[in-house]
């Protein structure tokens, strides 16, 4: 484990973590350098959270060793790995809602604090780095971006030798991610290590000095990233050779299925963004997609789609010509429409039961699962064990609750659902969130199939790699407005990306190509 | 004159009847704001109340007998806390398992000392100020108790919004999972809260076997503990709202009182039913602005808090 001599700041040396059934990480090794920039890279159960998790000290190794700079040691807790000078930030913030930025900063320092200094720190640090903050605003108020911004100031402040970063740029727009990379490239600069965990390949190739490849919990290798093609990373990831989805590029899309024709809604939501005046059509055979970034009216707009939330006049959204703003989302799903939600646990599936029952309760009139007004259990049987094949769920059982599963497993598990009920209209947010690149081509692949077969496919999404992946045609929201829809062809990442950040006046949205046709 | 004569011993007996709602209520409030819903705060008081008036009666005691009923609402919580917080039982559930068990246990420790007289708490007199007409006997003439209930409202309120410790106790309550990632011992801190609520609450209860109403009988906190319980969503988990609303509760309470006695041709039960009827009729106002509650409510209340491995 020698680096031409040079002592890692950190270095990990045969890491083993054994869960019930699962051995999570097998023999580790990891080197960082100081001023290096670490990419840790694997699929969704590769064993990255728990490495990771480990070095924070969230997490004890059954066996193996830790230095630092050197020194073998023992991390016993988050308090002494921040200590030592490991930062962490995590994927999911570690952010009090109801607390203003000051009091969340002070909660993630060790001693007292004094609040009005603190305030005055945070702004200097938040400046140097170019990551705007207001010290007073409350966490709840702000978006994605400054929340994971407070989470690096925070860090920054404990003056911190190795930053851990989990799918930072998950939650931004283009320019917010190339802005922190900047931030990350001057830190590094200035001697911080940071170990970056991300599925973007792109990415890591643009940023990182460094890869470790994990794959099914064990250590495949290390590599230089700028060397290598995102193809090969993503091979040396998967284990296999990748293919691209086959982009069927239909020109003849079918009749108009769902229009929406000056959609409004108003959110109940405190904090919560009114869809104003939408317009956009989906087409049979055709995948139309929604980008922007999270808290733009995303949720909204979704809710107004289900018919969780029906709409005052009815007439804003139609079904192949027919008013169907009214409807609920039972009465909605008798007309062929399919959803998968944007919440996994909570509207995309019921965490505590099996995934036969929540197989059922979807799709228990598509699917025909009820006899004589009785649960038919064993066809539902059989039809969740169809989604777990088909789409390569990874769990022990269909018994198993839909809670148990990792988010990536549970959302192969509630697309293949939706999508096998045969749906003529698909609305989809998020497919391949937190997904990995395995698993995320083949449900890319099950969606094109599926437009192919003459569904309309609505796709809304933050990731835009996948939606020009996948659409055929994309519009951006934007603080409740929906810009005009290009076609992929004539829109380019940059263009979407100013959209999404809202930065330029966004296209009058009545300017639908196309006669609309029953 | 004579207009104040009335008066003063209305003041008097409403501040009587808040006193035991201010100490429930803001150590529940404490417990709630870790993220702890404990509903067994009328159970606790009951057996605060019984432990106070048994050591009055046998040790003469004062301070003896509202240290036990501290102690004695504490062990109580105790109980809740490893239910809850150790063996992750449901914490409505348990709470009201709670209420029923304090009811039962106070009631059979109580069974020798029904009717037994017991002398009230002492009232402060200080010569010459508490002579002061009006506002002598009001500001000067209380039972340390009294006292002891402003400065534990001023103390949480610094506590919560002032300390650190107060900052993680809050963090605690808004977001376990957060504050167990950045390394805040959740359950460690939740028993703490659990404890101080269980021994504020049986405080509550003393103060009405020794000064409210010097004796003991059968559940005689007759649904204060629930009155405590609806007073902090009332006062949206604000320590200075709780100690308002409790007065305007210990007014209602006693208004009531004195109509019945000024003989208002209203049933008398359809008066005692008044403060209960008024937190009902709070409660319901307060709630319909849903954004207020969630600025300050604890969002963890009640749920049950799993260490991810």
């Amino acid at each position: 484990m020698d680096n031409n001599g040079i002592t890692p700041r950190l270095s990990l040396a045969g890491i083993t973590k054994a869960y019930p059934g699962v051995l999570a990480n097998d023999d580790i090794h990891l080197n960082i350098l100081s001023g290096e920039i670490h990419a840790l890279l694997g699929e969704n159960g590769a064993g990255k959270s728990t490495l990771v998790k480990i070095i924070y000290g969230v997490l004890k190794a059954d066996s193996g060793t830790i230095s630092w700079n050197g020194k073998p040691l023992e991390i016993a807790s988050p308090q002494a790995a921040r200590k030592l000078g490991i930062g962490m930030i995590f994927q999911h913030f570690s952010l009090f809602e109801a607390m203003t930025v000051t009091e969340n900063i002070a909660l993630g320092m060790p001693g007292r604090q004094n609040m009005a200094e603190l305030a005055k720190k945070i702004v200097d640090v938040s400046q140097k780095y170019g990551l705007p903050l207001q010290p007073d605003r409350h966490v709840h108020t702000l978006s994605v971006g400054e929340k994971q911004r407070i989470e690096i100031v925070r860090c920054l402040l404990q003056d911190p030798k190795l930053l851990i970063m989990d799918e930072p740029t998950s939650v931004l727009t283009p320019q917010e991610a190339e802005t922190m990379f900047k931030t990350l490239r001057r830190l590094a600069e200035e001697g911080v290590s940071i170990l970056y965990i991300s599925h973007k390949l792109d990415e890591i190739k643009a940023l990182c000095h460094k890869a470790t490849i994990l794959r099914g919990g064990r250590y495949i290798a290390e590599c230089d990233p700028t060397k290598e093609t995102a193809k090969s990373l993503a091979e040396m990831m998967i284990g296999t050779n990748l293919t691209a989805p086959r982009h069927m590029d239909n020109s003849d899309r079918g009749p108009v299925r769902l229009k929406a024709h000056n959609l409004s809604l108003e959110s109940t939501d405190q904090f919560g963004v009114n869809l104003n005046l939408l317009n956009f059509e989906v087409r049979t055979g055709e995948i139309f997609g929604i980008a922007g970034v999270a808290g733009n009216g995303q949720v909204e707009l979704l809710q107004a789609l289900s018919g969780e939330k029906t709409l005052e006049n009815t007439d804003e959204l139609l079904l192949d010509g027919n008013p169907i703003g009214h409807l609920g989302p039972v009465a909605r799903r008798k007309r062929k429409i399919a959803f998968v939600p944007e919440d996994r646990l909570g509207h995309g599936s019921v965490p505590d039961m099996s995934l036969v029952d929540n197989a059922f309760l979807s799709a228990y009139r598509t699917k025909n699962l009820l006899s004589n007004g009785l649960i038919n259990s064993g066809k539902t049987r059989d039809f969740a064990e169809d989604i777990v094949a088909k789409f390569d769920v990874r769990t022990a059982g269909v018994d198993h609750t839909a809670g148990s599963l990792s988010g990536g497993n549970l959302q192969k598990f509630i697309v293949g659902r939706e999508m096998m009920q045969e749906p003529e209209l698909i609305i989809i947010a998020h497919p391949t969130w937190g997904v990995d690149a395995g698993a995320a081509s083949a449900i890319h692949q099950a969606i094109i199939d599926l437009a192919a077969n003459g569904a309309a496919v609505l796709v809304v999404s933050q990731d835009l790699d996948e939606l020009f992946a996948i659409s055929n045609r994309i519009a951006v929201i934007a603080e409740g407005r929906l810009s005009a829809s290009r076609d992929i062809n004539e829109i380019s990442i940059e263009e979407i990306g100013l959209l999404m950040g809202g930065t330029n006046s966004i296209d009058s949205a009545d300017n639908q190509g196309g006669a609309a046709h029953a | 004159m004579s207009g104040f004569d009335w008066l003063v011993p209305v003041i008097l007996t409403v501040i009587t009847a808040a006193t035991p709602l201010v100490f429930a209520a803001i150590g529940e409030l404490v417990t709630e704001k870790s993220g702890v819903l404990n509903l067994g705060v009328e159970g606790m008081m009951l057996v605060g109340a019984v432990a106070a008036f048994a050591t009055a009666t046998v040790t003469g005691s004062y301070i003896l007998a509202i240290f036990a009923a501290a102690a004695a609402g504490a062990v109580l919580a105790l109980l809740f806390g490893i239910l809850t917080l150790s063996l992750m039982a449901n914490q409505v559930a348990t709470g009201l398992a709670l209420t029923l068990f304090g009811v039962g246990l106070s009631a059979l420790a109580g069974q020798d000392f029904v009717g037994e007289p017991v002398k009230a708490l002492a009232k402060l007199n200080i010569e010459g100020l508490t002579d002061i007409p009006v506002i002598g006997p009001i500001l000067f003439g209380q039972d340390p108790l009294v006292y002891l209930s402003f400065v534990l409202v001023a103390l949480v309120s610094w506590f919560l919004y002032k300390t650190k410790a107060g900052l993680v106790l809050r963090a605690v309550g808004d977001s376990h999972d957060a504050a167990h990632s950045i390394g805040y011992s959740v359950i460690g801190i939740r028993y703490l809260a659990v404890l101080f609520g269980g021994a504020m609450s049986g405080i509550g209860g003393a103060y009405l076997s020794l000064a409210y109403t010097p004796m003991w009988a059968e559940n005689m906190t007759a649904g204060r503990g629930w009155i405590a319980l609806a007073l902090i969503v009332f006062a949206t988990w604000k320590p200075g709202l709780v100690l308002i609303g409790a007065y305007m509760f210990g007014g209602i309470t006693i208004l009531q009182l004195h109509a019945q006695a000024a003989g208002l041709a209203i049933p008398s039960q359809v008066l005692s039913m008044l403060p209960y009827l008024a937190t009902v009729i709070v409660l319901v106002l307060i709630s319909k602005d849903e954004s207020r509650i969630r600025k300050h409510a604890p969002a963890c209340i009640g749920k049950i808090f799993h260490p991810a491995a």
